[in-house]
């Protein structure tokens, strides 16, 4: 990777450490000369971003997993099934699928599921509804939280800040996983009594309330130590003089310079939560019947493993795919925003 | 190092009470009735106000942690008359399901966690740091470069799917292992880690891959510093430059994280051991909450936070003793 501590208008030809950075767009000048062009650091990462083959083939696997996630219904049209349909005559006497590789067939591109016979293919793509849904709304509020306390923890002297550390210190010891397995069930039955279903939309909305409750501690600290070491420097002490309020300074001075960071917090943060939130479904506390969801899909198969491992691999797989490619991207877009980071 | 100790725990002390106040507000204010959830669907009013006032609930919600908390230092008694019920020092209530203390519900089942954790630790350690060592030496070789893959793979792959992997591979289908299971250590030795052996390569595995990751990272920052130049020029030879000095150095970081690792793994083994079905802490806490059993979940969550708290002093303590550098003060 190339090295950013020159200033970008001088990455032209002859600089050895980026040979390549201002050339790629620009047509060859006549008589060998190239112009000089200057380029902001956002342009160098992404094209640092768009040269980088990891990054390109992850990009790839997510948009189409984001499409196919988006088309869901379009699926189901198509093939005129509804996730929820049982197709029982395709299971024989003791519910497992007929034929191979757990019910493969022309209509049921990946299989049935044993016991309800569902049509796998379309509880995949609607998991993955589930699944990218919670993760990118969880990751939005942890970050909002995160970027706000950070801000004010940095930007404060005193006691709010003693206040805001120990917060943070506090989050950090609350053993989160298990902390969120006793609080939606809980939380749920002071909502709802035993008979009542809650509508899936509660238990949405209180799985990322808690993932955002508890996720925030991450990018606070990293947000808090770049405003400590920006809150000094001049273009602050200028607005100031300039007259402009604490809300100004800090959201639209100090904030344009850090969210390089905060960006790739936040894509880091979206595999952990699509992990957390299977895990969540997995042991039965995630999102509930008939919402399809990719870890519940694991948790029923595990009955399954010795006679049907065809279902366990599918959501597996898929969850597998979707969190390496997020990750790798995760890493590709640090390594494209700060290239002095090393892999 | 004394003071620091001491100040350390004054603080831990202070963060784990405001977790129990938290944990206890939300789980005794919150929710429907907990005597209702124990005394079944046939209760009358005044059954429940009966098991109410057995289990203290009546009193306000201060009175109760107080209560709470006078159990856990010097035990509590339940009830009065005939309902009378002793609960020695560290009390933690009662299982609201079969009245069974807590206390024995969590020495049942901490064995099973500590054993699944830590054996656990010692593979993903021992494979992670000399994986990544290994790599950092041999920096751009193919061993190098297919270690960096399988790590990518690793530290994106998730125990549910993972275990099930290993478990239809190596017992459904070939029958090399048997089915997990726990036999105290002191029982039979050689059925207590094969029983385990499942669980351990599992953890192992996973884990493995983020500390090959780190280590890797590590050992090439450390191999560029002066200092590990300085013992070159001494005249040691490269083994002892590597083991003695950047081996020791690279290491700080990873024991950070491996300690808060395994701090945070006994709280919430609870994925393994729901795959393998194995009775431990983590298992515990997934049953218990299914059943609203809030004095079981109310321990099981406090402990967990023992555990990452003392997790976080004894990593500090480690650093000073481990990384020359680092004076505690």
């Amino acid at each position: 990777m190339s090295d950013m501590s020159q200033p970008p208008s001088l990455t032209a030809h002859g600089d050895p450490a980026a040979p390549d950075v201002a050339v790629e767009t620009e047509s060859p000048p006549e008589g060998g000369r190239r112009e000089i062009v200057g380029r902001s650091p956002n342009q160098l990462a992404w094209l640092r971003l768009k040269r980088d083959r990891t990054a390109r083939l992850s990009a790839l696997t997510l948009v189409v997993a984001a499409l196919v996630a988006l088309c869901a219904p379009l699926l189901g049209w198509l093939t005129g099934m509804d996730p929820t349909d049982k197709f029982v005559d395709r299971l024989n006497d003791f519910g497992m699928p007929i034929g191979y590789a757990g019910g493969v067939s022309s209509e049921h591109w990946l299989g049935l599921e044993p016991g309800s016979g569902r049509d796998i293919m379309l509880q995949l793509v609607y998991g993955l509804r589930t699944s990218l849904f919670i993760a990118f709304a969880s990751a939005l509020l942890a970050s909002v939280i995160g970027v706000t306390v950070g801000v004010v923890a940095g930007w404060a002297r005193g006691w709010l800040e003693s206040v805001i550390n120990w917060l943070v210190d506090l989050t950090l010891a609350f053993p989160f996983l298990i902390f969120a397995l006793a609080v939606i069930p809980i939380l749920q039955d002071r909502f709802y009594t035993e008979r009542e279903a809650p509508p899936p939309a509660f238990r949405v909305a209180l799985i990322i309330a808690t993932f955002g409750l508890f996720s925030w501690t991450y990018t606070a600290r990293l947000v808090r130590g770049q405003v400590i070491s920006l809150r000094e420097r001049e273009f602050v002490e200028a607005a100031r003089a300039a007259g402009a309020g604490t809300g100004h300074i800090l959201f639209r001075q100090l904030l344009p310079n850090i969210w390089a960071p905060i960006l790739v917090t936040v894509s880091l943060n979206v595999p952990q939560f699509i992990a957390i939130e299977a895990a969540l479904a997995f042991v039965n506390i995630g999102v509930t019947e008939p919402t399809p969801d990719l870890g519940r899909m694991i948790y029923n198969s595990i009955g399954y493993v010795a006679s049907d491992p065809w279902y366990t691999l599918f959501p597996g797989l898929t969850i597998f795919l979707l969190v390496l490619a997020l990750n790798l991207f995760g890493d590709a877009l640090r390594d494209s925003l700060d290239p002095r980071s090393t892999r | 190092m004394f003071r620091f100790v001491l100040r350390r725990l004054v603080v831990a002390a202070v963060t784990l009470a405001v977790i129990s106040l938290v944990t206890f507000g939300l789980f005794f204010a919150v929710p429907s009735s907990p005597a209702k959830v124990m005394c079944g669907k046939n209760c009358t009013t005044e059954d429940i106000a009966q098991v109410e006032q057995r289990l203290g609930i009546d009193q306000p919600l201060p009175r109760q942690y107080a209560d709470f908390v006078k159990g856990v230092f010097v035990g509590r008694t339940y009830g009065s008359g005939d309902f009378r019920q002793d609960c020695p020092a560290p009390c933690l209530g009662y299982s609201f399901r079969n009245n069974q203390p807590v206390t024995e519900i969590i020495t049942q089942r901490l064995p099973v966690t500590l054993s699944i954790v830590f054996g656990g630790a010692v593979l993903w350690l021992a494979l992670g740091i000399s994986l990544g060592m290994v790599s950092a030496l041999r920096r751009g070789t193919v061993f190098d470069r297919a270690a960096i893959g399988i790590t990518l793979a690793g530290a994106s792959m998730q125990v549910y799917f993972f275990g099930l992997v290993l478990l239809y591979l190596l017992v459904y289908a070939t029958g090399l292992l048997p089915f997990p299971s726990y036999t105290p250590l002191t029982e039979n030795p050689a059925r207590w880690a094969v029983g385990l052996l499942l669980p351990w390569m599992t953890l192992g595995f996973l884990n493995s891959a983020l500390y090959a990751r780190l280590s890797r990272a590590q050992m090439l920052e450390t191999l560029s510093e002066d200092f590990v130049r300085t013992a070159r020029a001494k005249g040691l030879s490269t083994r002892q430059v590597h083991t003695r000095h950047a081996l020791r150095a690279a290491i700080t970081p990873i024991v950070t994280i491996a300690g808060l690792d395994i701090g945070t793994s006994l709280g919430g083994t609870f994925i393994t051991e729901t795959i393998f079905g194995l009775q431990g802490l983590g298992k515990a806490t997934v049953e218990a909450v299914q059943f609203l059993n809030l004095p079981v979940v109310m321990a099981t969550v406090l402990l967990a936070a023992v555990f990452i708290v003392v997790a976080n002093i004894v990593v500090d303590v480690l650093y000073a003793v481990i990384d020359p550098r680092v004076r505690l003060n």
